[in-house]
């Protein structure tokens, strides 16, 4: 290996295997045994708890760290996953300092919550591993169900289905289910396959057929799917990406962070894979800082975020920006690119300086330039390929609270859905809620 | 630096913790060590009589219950008197005695119930220049069955009688140590005094079971599958002792007994309740043995910091709490106090909330925004809400001015008045 992170270009191999290996490995390791009975301890089993409240999926929290301290770590994962069947992901993903640990009492009184995220994990690792499956399914209905977009909402949503004595046959267009779970979550928050052993778990429920590779609107069609099943279930995210609108926008190696971390994901060999010497990133959410702190780890020498807004207007929790700045990435806010330069390749990118007024953002007339040569686009998702039949409302599939669509018997819930709000543990809110509403259409 | 030495029945010590008689003290190896960590004095591991020695398990002869962390809040055992020889123990003593002549040394012992075994055994021990000896009628497992510790200690003629031999065959201090198992503390004490023991110290351990095995169906600690009952001490045994030490503290025909406080003495703290509750000096096992030799540096800092602080003795100490331990019916009927939240430190937990709501009398109300208050016309003042708060000070008891109408019962608070005059009490002598 020749490669360092000063070799110019977008080269692979910048960082020996044992430093990848290193970089890329378990961000919060779990609990042994004796930590998590002491991190259970802390909890103060608050009456009608906060916690509980600001968990999407209502876990019962303090019920379930009750079952750690006395020595059950399985009946309190199956609290929490009779709640959410994705507990063991959304243990390792959640920004919990922005839910239940942020409002957790002990915030308050010391600034230092219970990690319920990590005896979360515990748990639900304590009943992974046991292997088998938690849960039986209900007598049949002999009802079946179409689940298009096998990620956290469409899962949820087979699951509980499934559970509820229904035959699912769950769709996806991507040759994997998971969803972002396998494309998209960052490698060090889910580490050794876990998206993928997370699936094959879920699926011992039984009664769900996987059909991958399977596109609605090019393999699949609406009509088809409701003349065909009892009722429809659509959980597709977001497949589209915004457009940077900037001029020189097409240069090589400028490319969307999504596509970028989805081929982190399925690499086989982080050592094969080419990232930039100077990475400039332009966003300001999650898959921003997913994608400079990754590129940080794959050995770019340097990696700059540039939001065109204020730090406190970042989607990327206070949490996510301190891991990023522990890794060695500088956050720019504040400035919008304006113009990629370079000739075939990109070379650097220019910035205006933006001041957010109440009349919305204006550009100075000041500019900057960054040296890159990568450029990762992490600006937002949008819906992408929703059926022409649905109504969309601000760019989202219009639902109810129960993930009704405006076409009688098709649900939608997770990212595509009104009323996501682009976070695993919510899609799998709304692909639980729906299955419980399509169970009471069709058999309550 | 406030003074520690301590005077208890002629015995001198530089400060008043003692080791109690257990294997932290069963040989002169530890007692060595022990004094050059700072302890005041020492009670032997008790010895028995001369003869092939005692004999333990040799399978784990301890069971704990921990808190969260491990933290050691009870220890149980089902050790035995020393299982070292006599000889080998007096001589050890004789020497650690004319090497620290400044600490106290006093010899645990336990022999059978016979005039003869107390007569064979006094001389030699008096003979190593101990400064006294304590009579172990307080061991609950093993050597009762075999009629000594516990079985003198629950009969108080044998202990009137053991002990009247003890004093009549030596010239030494004579403390008789008292086992709990027993239903009222005043009777063994009061016979020691008959017998004319210059003191008593308590407890010794509390028989015990501290786990079953639900695998194997054993109590632990398990010797090959069976469990005995042991002696249970540590933090846990330290509201029985300090209740038991009151109550001969205050009795009509023991007050003015020395005691030596002992019973989960664990920080300088405990030690000074003992004290408070009429304890001239405390002895300790299980702290020692959870945190070694080094934790009476913290208990003498400890107490010599109180003092100053208060700017009394020792002395002064000594008995101080005991004119306020009562009986139930003298409290106090016209003590009237309320429950005051402080929301500037309340974290809204709710844990107050549910255990009035739930197990108390539904005197909390919670309001938009968690906010917690209590409902003075429905709080009787017990205390729960702020034994389950996890904020120190958060939840306070406030009493009620004299004068003043408590909106539950209507009724002004007035002067002392306990149950003995009270109109309900149909025993109730007419106020004088
Ligand atoms: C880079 C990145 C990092 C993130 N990190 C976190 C995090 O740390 N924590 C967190 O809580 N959230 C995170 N999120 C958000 C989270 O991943 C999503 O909110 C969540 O995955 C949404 O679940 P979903 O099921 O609605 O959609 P997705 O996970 O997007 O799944 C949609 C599925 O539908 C399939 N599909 C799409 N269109 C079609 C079609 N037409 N036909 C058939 N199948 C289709 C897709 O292949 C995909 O499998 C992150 C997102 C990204 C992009
Ligand atoms: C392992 C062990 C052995 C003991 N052996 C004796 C003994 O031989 N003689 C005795 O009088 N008390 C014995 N005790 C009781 C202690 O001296 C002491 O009374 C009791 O442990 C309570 O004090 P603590 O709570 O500080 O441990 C023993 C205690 C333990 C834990
Ligand atoms: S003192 Fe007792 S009755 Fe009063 S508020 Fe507290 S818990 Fe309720």
């Amino acid at each position: 290996m020749s490669n360092t992170p000063l070799t110019p270009g977008v080269v692979p191999g910048r960082l020996a295997a044992s430093a990848l290996a290193e970089n890329f490995s378990d961000i919060a390791p779990p609990l042994d045994r004796h930590e998590a009975q002491v991190a259970a301890d802390r909890c103060y089993f608050c009456y009608d708890a906060p916690c509980t409240v600001a968990c999407p999926t209502s876990i019962d929290i303090p019920l379930f760290i009750r079952q750690i301290a006395t020595g059950t770590a399985e009946a309190a994962g199956r609290t929490i996953l009779s709640q959410n069947i994705l507990g063991g992901m959304c243990a390792r993903v959640c920004p919990t300092e922005t839910l239940c640990e942020e409002v957790c009492v002990r915030e308050t009184a010391e600034g230092k919550p219970v990690e319920i995220g990590r005896l979360q994990r515990f748990a639900t690792d304590v009943v992974m591993a046991k292997g088998g499956h938690p849960f039986a399914r209900a007598a049949a209905t002999g009802k079946r169900i179409a689940v298009v977009g096998a990620g956290p909402a469409g899962l949820s949503c087979a699951h509980r289905l499934a559970m509820l004595g229904h035959d699912v046959v769950l769709f996806d267009g991507r040759p994997k289910a998971g969803g972002l779970n396998e494309f998209g979550i960052a490698a060090y928050k889910a580490v050794e396959g876990f998206a993928q052993a997370e699936v094959d778990w879920l699926l011992h429920i039984g009664g769900i057929e996987v059909e991958t590779g399977k596109r609605l609107g090019r393999d699949l069609t609406l009509e088809a799917l409701k003349a065909e099943f009892d009722a429809v279930f659509l959980g597709i995210g977001l497949a589209g990406v915004n457009a940077l609108r900037a001029e020189g926008e097409g240069r090589a190696q400028v490319r969307d962070a999504v596509d970028f971390i989805a081929d982190l994901r399925q690499t086989a060999d982080l050592g094969a894979l080419a990232v930039g010497r100077d990475v400039v990133v332009i966003g300001g959410g999650m898959t921003a800082v997913d994608a400079a702190v990754q590129s940080k780890l794959l050995g770019a020498e340097t990696v700059t975020i540039v939001y065109r807004r204020g730090a406190d207007r970042m989607g990327a929790s206070g949490y996510e920006r301190e891991l990023a700045a522990s890794k060695g990435v500088r956050i720019l806010t504040n400035a919008t690119p304006i113009r990629v330069h370079g000739g075939d390749t990109v070379e650097s990118v220019e910035f205006a300086y933006t001041e957010d007024g109440p009349g919305g953002l204006t550009l100075s007339s000041e500019t900057f330039r960054l040296k890159a040569d990568q450029v990762f686009k992490a600006i937002g998702q949008k819906l992408d390929g929703a059926p022409e039949a649905l109504k969309i409302e601000g760019g989202k599939i219009a639902t109810d609270a129960a993930g009704r669509t405006s076409v009688a018997g098709v649900w939608a819930g997770g990212d595509c859905a009104l009323g996501g709000d682009d976070l695993t543990v919510t899609a799998v809110a709304q692909g639980r809620d729906a299955a419980l509403d399509i169970h009471a259409a069709l058999v309550g | 630096m406030a003074d520690l030495s301590s005077n208890f029945v002629g015995i001198k010590s530089p400060n008043p913790f003692w080791l109690a008689s257990a294997p932290p003290t069963d040989k002169e190896y530890n007692v060595r060590r022990a004094y050059e960590a700072g302890w005041g004095g020492v009670v032997w591991k008790t010895l028995g009589e001369a003869g092939p020695p005692i004999v333990n398990v040799n399978g784990p002869r301890y069971g704990a219950i921990w808190g969260a962390d491990r933290r050691l809040l009870g220890l149980n055992n089902i050790e035995l008197i020393t299982d070292r020889p006599l000889e080998v123990n007096l001589r050890e003593i004789k020497q650690v005695k004319r090497d620290y002549p400044d600490r106290a040394l006093v010899v645990s012992l336990m022999v059978p119930c016979e005039e003869a075994a107390w007569k064979a055994i006094l001389p030699l021990v008096e003979e190593t220049g101990t400064d006294g000896v304590e009579l172990n009628f307080g061991c609950p497992h093993g050597m009762s069955e075999r009629g000594m510790g516990s079985a003198v200690g629950q009969v108080p003629e044998y202990i009137e009688m053991v002990t009247r031999w003890v004093k009549q065959n030596s010239r030494m201090p004579c403390i008789v140590k008292l086992t709990p198992n027993i239903t009222d503390i005043r009777k063994p004490a009061e016979a020691a005094k008959r017998g004319g023991a210059d003191a008593v110290s308590l407890i010794n351990t509390i028989n015990s079971i501290t786990s079953v095995n639900l695998d194997s169906f054993s109590p632990e600690p398990s010797i090959d599958g069976k469990g005995a009952h042991g002696g249970y001490c540590g933090p846990a045994v330290k509201p029985i002792a300090l209740s038991m030490v009151s109550e001969i503290a205050r009795g009509e025909a023991t007050r003015g007994l020395p005691i030596s406080g002992i019973g989960g003495v664990t920080t300088w703290r405990d030690a000074a309740e003992f004290m408070a509750l009429g304890a001239g000096n405390v002895q300790v096992c299980t702290a020692a043995m959870t945190y070694g030799f080094k934790v009476v540096q913290e208990m003498i800092s400890g107490l010599s910091e109180y003092l100053d602080d208060k700017g009394i003795a020792l002395s002064d100490l000594v008995g101080r709490a005991v004119p306020n331990v009562t009986d139930w019916q003298y409290l106090n009927l016209n003590y009237v106090t309320k429950a005051r939240i402080d929301p500037a430190s309340c974290i809204k937990c709710g844990r107050c909330y549910a255990a009035c709501e739930d197990t108390s009398h539904q005197a909390i109300l919670m309001k938009e925004g968690r906010v917690f208050e209590v409902d003075d016309s429905e709080c009787v003042a017990c205390n729960l809400c702020i034994d389950v708060c996890p904020v120190e000070g958060c939840i306070t008891m406030e009493p009620l001015a004299k004068g003043a109408t408590d909106p539950r019962t209507g009724a002004v608070v007035g002067d002392y008045a306990n149950w003995t005059t009270h109109p309900n009490n149909p025993m109730a002598r007419a106020a004088e």
